[in-house]
């Protein structure tokens, strides 16, 4: 097929990689985002240091399917439940949030019962995100 | 003539500056959903024809900080600025990293900025199909600038050409000797030659290169392309970029270039989307019409060739006609 035929209809799946709170570290969200992109997802990528409000706006701009959270500096039971809250006032609570970090057990449970779909700790393969980043973004179509 | 009806809702949220509408509306025309199509044509008519500066060049030059800091006058000076930053989608997976948001530094509150970020999808070009449209919607929902960040990479990427009024090539210090200048593709489409990191050394020659590339060339359009030296950090030139721009989009206005490059544009967008649908059909037609599967069939047997297979399916597309 030449390259300037446009496909009739393909979706892949948007997903936005975000880094809130203080902390510089995030090989990581990097590693998560590329095998992501490996398993052909459009992942936006903000970058460090994001305020809840930039994540939520960057998610509606950028009309994404999912949403991933990564997050080393212990800010995760501030700033979590504050995009959880955003986009709910947005009308997107549909837009599936997942998260990944150092977030001890007692908090992570506490994050999914305020809406956070999926948490993923040190160790965890990057087919487990994968395939839960695939599951949570169909859940919502 | 088209009137400008009652707008389907999507059409009217947009107009009324709903950004979720219109992020949704641009997903559509991606996905090549047919829910765009009712938007699309209610949206044309409310087109204004506001400048659209495509930013194209190399990777690595600085063309995402460059538009941060574009944004950043634009919106001090009170225009609405929209961006569509387009990265490539990989051959492989089909995925794509689109980073261009990381350079972008507007605060969450400000409506009067809108970032997309656009995977190519395979497109040849440095552009994504659904740039085009895209930025028309942008257009529509009342923004009074748009930028249009093109793929980073090399000589050909000219789909810019296609989408923006006014095109700034972005350059660095020491990407190579002047020969490079006089090579086609990129350096033939500017409008306006951008020299980045101004600051470092060697901008001084980049920038004599690019002044005797514009003097030594014969300009289309009755345009001679001006050179600018910017730097993002700390942010310098960026006056002179913008002063460049809008020179050139007046003298759009007063040669009569703009009608001339919209008729361009618009008959190669016609073509375009006629070969596109008549492309799909052929391809849907190949797969599942017996006569032409034994047309392909006879072909991967080399008893026939692809150019008298071509033939026939013209001719076959002709009569069903």
């Amino acid at each position: 097929m030449g390259v300037t035929t446009r496909p009739r209809r393909t979706s892949p799946i948007r997903v936005l990689i975000a880094k809130p709170g203080l902390d510089g570290h995030d090989r990581g969200a990097k590693v998560v985002a590329r095998a992501l992109r490996d398993a052909g997802m459009e992942v936006i990528y903000t970058g460090l240091r994001q305020s809840p409000e930039e994540i939520v706006r960057a998610a509606l701009e950028e009309d994404v399917d999912l949403i991933g959270l990564s997050i080393l500096s212990g800010a995760h039971m501030a700033l979590f439940p504050r995009v959880l809250a955003l986009l709910k006032r947005q009308r997107a609570a549909s837009v599936p949030v997942f998260a990944g970090g150092i977030i001890p057990d007692e908090d992570a449970k506490r994050l999914k019962r305020a809406g956070i779909r999926a948490i993923f700790g040190p160790g965890t393969s990057l087919g487990e995100i994968v395939s839960t980043a695939e599951k949570l973004a169909r859940s919502r179509a | 003539m088209t009137r400008p009806g009652p707008l389907p809702s999507a059409a009217r949220a947009i107009v009324k500056g709903d950004r979720r509408a219109l992020a949704r509306a641009i997903t559509a025309i991606e996905n090549g959903d047919p829910a765009a199509d009712p938007v699309l044509r209610a949206l044309y008519p409310r087109t204004r024809g506001v400048p659209v500066v495509g930013i194209a060049g190399p990777l690595g030059v600085g063309k995402s900080s460059l538009i941060n800091a574009l944004v950043a006058k634009l919106r001090t000076e009170g225009r609405t600025v929209a961006v569509v930053a387009v990265d490539p989608s990989s051959p492989f997976s089909g995925g794509s990293v689109l980073g261009d948001r990381i350079r972008f530094e507007r605060s969450a509150d400000d409506t009067g900025v809108f970032f997309r970020s656009m995977a190519s999808r395979g497109a040849a070009g440095g552009l994504a199909a659904a740039t085009l449209e895209a930025t028309r919607l942008l257009d529509a929902a009342g923004f009074d600038v748009v930028l249009v960040e093109t793929v980073g990479s090399g000589q050909v990427d000219v789909a810019i050409r296609e989408v923006a009024t006014t095109r700034v090539v972005v350059v660095v210090p020491h990407l190579g000797d002047e020969v490079q200048t006089l090579k086609a593709g990129l350096f033939e489409i500017a409008d306006v030659f951008c020299v980045n990191k101004v600051d470092l050394p060697g901008a001084d020659l980049a920038r004599r290169d690019l002044d005797d590339l514009v003097a030594l060339g014969s300009w289309p359009g009755g345009w001679t392309p001006v050179v600018v030296g910017t730097s993002t950090a700390p942010p310098s030139g960026l006056d002179d970029l913008w002063a460049a721009v809008e020179a050139h989009e007046r003298h759009l206005d007063a040669s009569g270039g703009r009608a001339a490059d919209e008729r361009r544009r618009l008959s190669g967008e016609i073509v375009g989307l006629v070969r596109d649908r008549v492309g799909r059909d052929l391809i849907d037609r190949l797969e599942r019409d017996p006569e032409l599967r034994r047309l392909l069939d006879r072909v991967v047997a080399r008893s026939l060739d692809p150019r008298a297979a071509a033939d026939r399916l013209l001719a076959s597309s002709r009569r069903s006609r």
